[in-house]
């Protein structure tokens, strides 16, 4: 098995949603399509949801706000899964809610660092 | 203290081409980055390194291969640091050696995920 | 109370305590003289209460004895010179005799300083689990060796590797720091958690033996909720959980100790106190940041006590499910969220989430497909009970088989 990425891309989706306890509100769509991934024993790590505020250092300490702006979309997120192959985490990436959003996922595979 | 993630990216893949002497002195710019980090307890996850191998998913279930076409980059990989707030997250990340190979770092907040 | 229950009950609910009060007094390379020093004295106690009548104060007399015991073994050995004797040395009043403490402080931070010693990840699981129940539970090795469905020799066997192990490794018996304390207290629940499944799924057939476990479980777990050092978001959340399993103890077995499906209970036989107090918890689990596996498990369990099959409850059990498995996968979470899938969105998108789980080797697996399959494809839901049954090991579970596979045929003509 090895391990990949999953990242998650949309244009900038404003606010993000919180409960009303101050968490992040999970859809059901995310948590249905993640939870059946889990259930194969497939995911590593449910990863990070990354908020809007953004800094992007370029060499010469040049430092712009924002984001890093890719064509018109932002990273929203990545998670981790482990898989035989690229094609089969690609798979399952069909099926995530951020296609149905217009968004896209890029999936990558994961280097040891150790290794 | 907050988490921020630091997304690496360069417009190629850096160890192809080097040679051993000068892959074995970015190794090493990258553990003084790292380890200065650790030792300060603003590391929170060491974090992903990325391969070259990619596929992007796009709606309508559009696969491409290849990592996803950003201008002329793509992200190489990525960690966790502890920060009181973006900008001395920032600060951290201008410490990192990518930046003398033509990389460059995004910082971005990450939202705590809280089940309820 | 009569002699003959009196012993047992002391034994069961004194034994622990002295015993923690020297273990931590002697050290942990002298668990196996504590554990003597308290059982000659419950031995002494038989015969002297045989001949002369039970005292007036039971307990009080053998702390006495106990101590006197301590006490002596302390003057001939080396720990005194060791380890006593340089405490003593600054203690106000010289010459008095060694102090043994056994208030009920002491007693109480003894325990919840042995539990941190015994829960020790360089020991194996049922290795804790067994110290845990000897020295913290005062079960006795036969009474383990029936708990584990195993002889004696293995218990003592295995009870010994682990002393060495922890003289071995100089483990301490202290509180661990407080910045220390989240860490250490995930192998505490982990082993008070199979404590409790020990006893809670266990296939042995003494169900009073069984129901100790669980209850010992949860004592220990309560004892961690008293203290505020310990009390965390995690212990509490784990203590609701074994409320809400408890709430059942009577409703899940029938007069022959065969176990009744969950859809088969009595909601009448369920605890309704028990089932309240695992409220009361949960909402003390509620204070804070962390969400642990215990709060989600507990999450699920309290749906399970609440009335069935409203959609509602399925939703949120699928969700809490969901969550469960990103924190940590297992076989038996799978195949639940699959369950709870079939119950939101029907059993065909259930089937095919299903037969991705790759648990064709789990005879819960072919049930559940089975189950799944009743209503949509009858041959094939007899074929996975076949495998099901084929698979199972325990009498009870292939009779509940055997049962739908019947229906299931009767059905069909």
């Amino acid at each position: 098995m090895k391990e990949f990425v999953m990242i998650y891309r949309s244009e900038p989706m404003g606010e993000i949603k919180l409960t009303p306890e101050g968490n992040l509100a999970v859809s059901k769509e995310w948590e249905n399509w993640m939870g059946g991934i889990a259930a194969q024993n497939k995911l590593v790590s449910p990863g990070m949801r990354l908020g809007n505020e953004g800094r992007t250092v370029k060499p010469g300490n040049v430092v712009t706000n924002g984001p890093y702006a890719e064509i018109k979309e932002i990273i929203g997120g990545l998670s981790i899964f482990r898989a035989e192959s690229i094609e089969e985490v690609a798979d399952w990436a069909k099926n995530c809610p951020i296609l149905s959003a217009g968004g896209t996922v890029e999936v990558r595979d994961v280097m040891q660092m150790n290794g | 203290m907050n988490e921020f993630a630091l997304i690496f990216r360069n417009d190629f893949h850096p160890e192809t081409g080097y040679s051993p002497e000068k892959l074995q002195e970015i190794m090493k710019q990258w553990q003084t980055w790292m380890g200065g980090m650790a030792a300060k307890g603003q590391l929170a996850n060491p974090g992903t390194r990325l391969g070259g191998d990619g596929k992007t998913i796009r709606p309508s279930n559009v696969v491409t291969n290849g990592p996803y076409a950003e201008i002329k980059e793509m992200i190489t990989g990525l960690i966790v640091v502890k920060a009181g707030d973006i900008d001395e997250a920032t600060e951290i990340a201008k410490g990192c050696p990518i930046l003398n190979a033509g990389g460059n770092v995004e910082v971005r907040n990450i939202v705590p995920v809280r089940a309820n | 109370m009569q002699e003959k229950e009196l012993i047992p009950h002391l034994y069961r609910t004194e034994f622990r305590k002295i015993t923690a009060v020297l273990c931590r007094l002697f050290g942990i390379e002298h668990i196996t003289i504590a554990e003597d020093i308290v059982g000659d004295t419950f031995l002494l106690a038989a015969e002297t209460w045989g001949l002369k009548g039970i005292p007036a104060n039971p307990a009080a007399w053998l702390y006495v004895v106990a101590k006197n015991k301590a006490r002596d073994f302390l003057k001939r050995s080396t720990i005194f010179t060791e380890k006593v004797s340089p405490e003593v040395q600054y203690s106000a009043d010289q010459s008095h005799e060694i102090e043994i403490d056994l208030s009920a402080t002491n007693i109480n931070d003894s325990q919840l300083q042995m539990m941190f010693a015994i829960c020790y990840p360089g020991i194996p699981p049922e290795s804790q689990i067994g110290l845990s129940l000897r020295i913290l539970c005062s079960f006795s090795i036969d009474e383990i060796a029936d708990a584990f469905l195993t002889n004696k020799e293995t218990i003592n066997k295995r009870l010994y590797r682990a002393k060495e192990k922890l003289k071995q490794d100089k483990v301490r018996i202290e509180m661990p720091p407080p910045a220390e304390i989240s860490r250490r207290i995930e192998n505490v629940l982990t082993t008070l958690y199979l404590l409790f499944n020990e006893g809670y799924y266990s296939t042995n057939r003494n169900t009073v033996l069984t129901k100790d476990l669980c209850i010992e479980a949860m004592r220990l777990t309560h004892m961690l909720t008293e203290s505020e050092s310990t009390s965390r978001p995690e212990v509490n959340a784990l203590l609701a959980l074994m409320c809400f399993h408890a709430s059942r103890f009577e409703a899940r077995v029938d007069k022959n100790g065969e176990l009744i499906l969950y859809e088969d209970q009595d909601i009448l036989l369920w605890n309704k106190e028990l089932i309240g107090q695992g409220e009361h918890y949960l909402n003390r689990a509620a204070k804070g940041e962390v969400i642990s596996r215990y709060h989600l498990e507990a999450a699920i369990a309290y749906w399970h006590t609440a009335e069935r099959d409203s959609p509602e409850k399925w939703e949120k059990v699928l969700s809490l499910y969901n969550r469960l498995l990103m924190v940590e996968y297992s076989p038996i979470a799978a195949l639940n969220r699959t369950y709870a899938l079939a119950k939101v969105y029907g059993n065909e998108v259930a089937i095919t989430e299903a037969e991705k789980l790759g648990l064709e080797q789990s005879q819960l697996y072919h049930s559940l497909l089975g189950e799944l399959y009743s209503e949509v494809n009858k041959q094939k839901a007899l074929e996975h009970f076949a495998i099901a049954l084929k698979l199972t090991k325990t009498t009870g579970d292939r009779k509940v088989i055997r049962k739908k596979i019947e229906k299931l045929k009767t059905d069909t003509n």
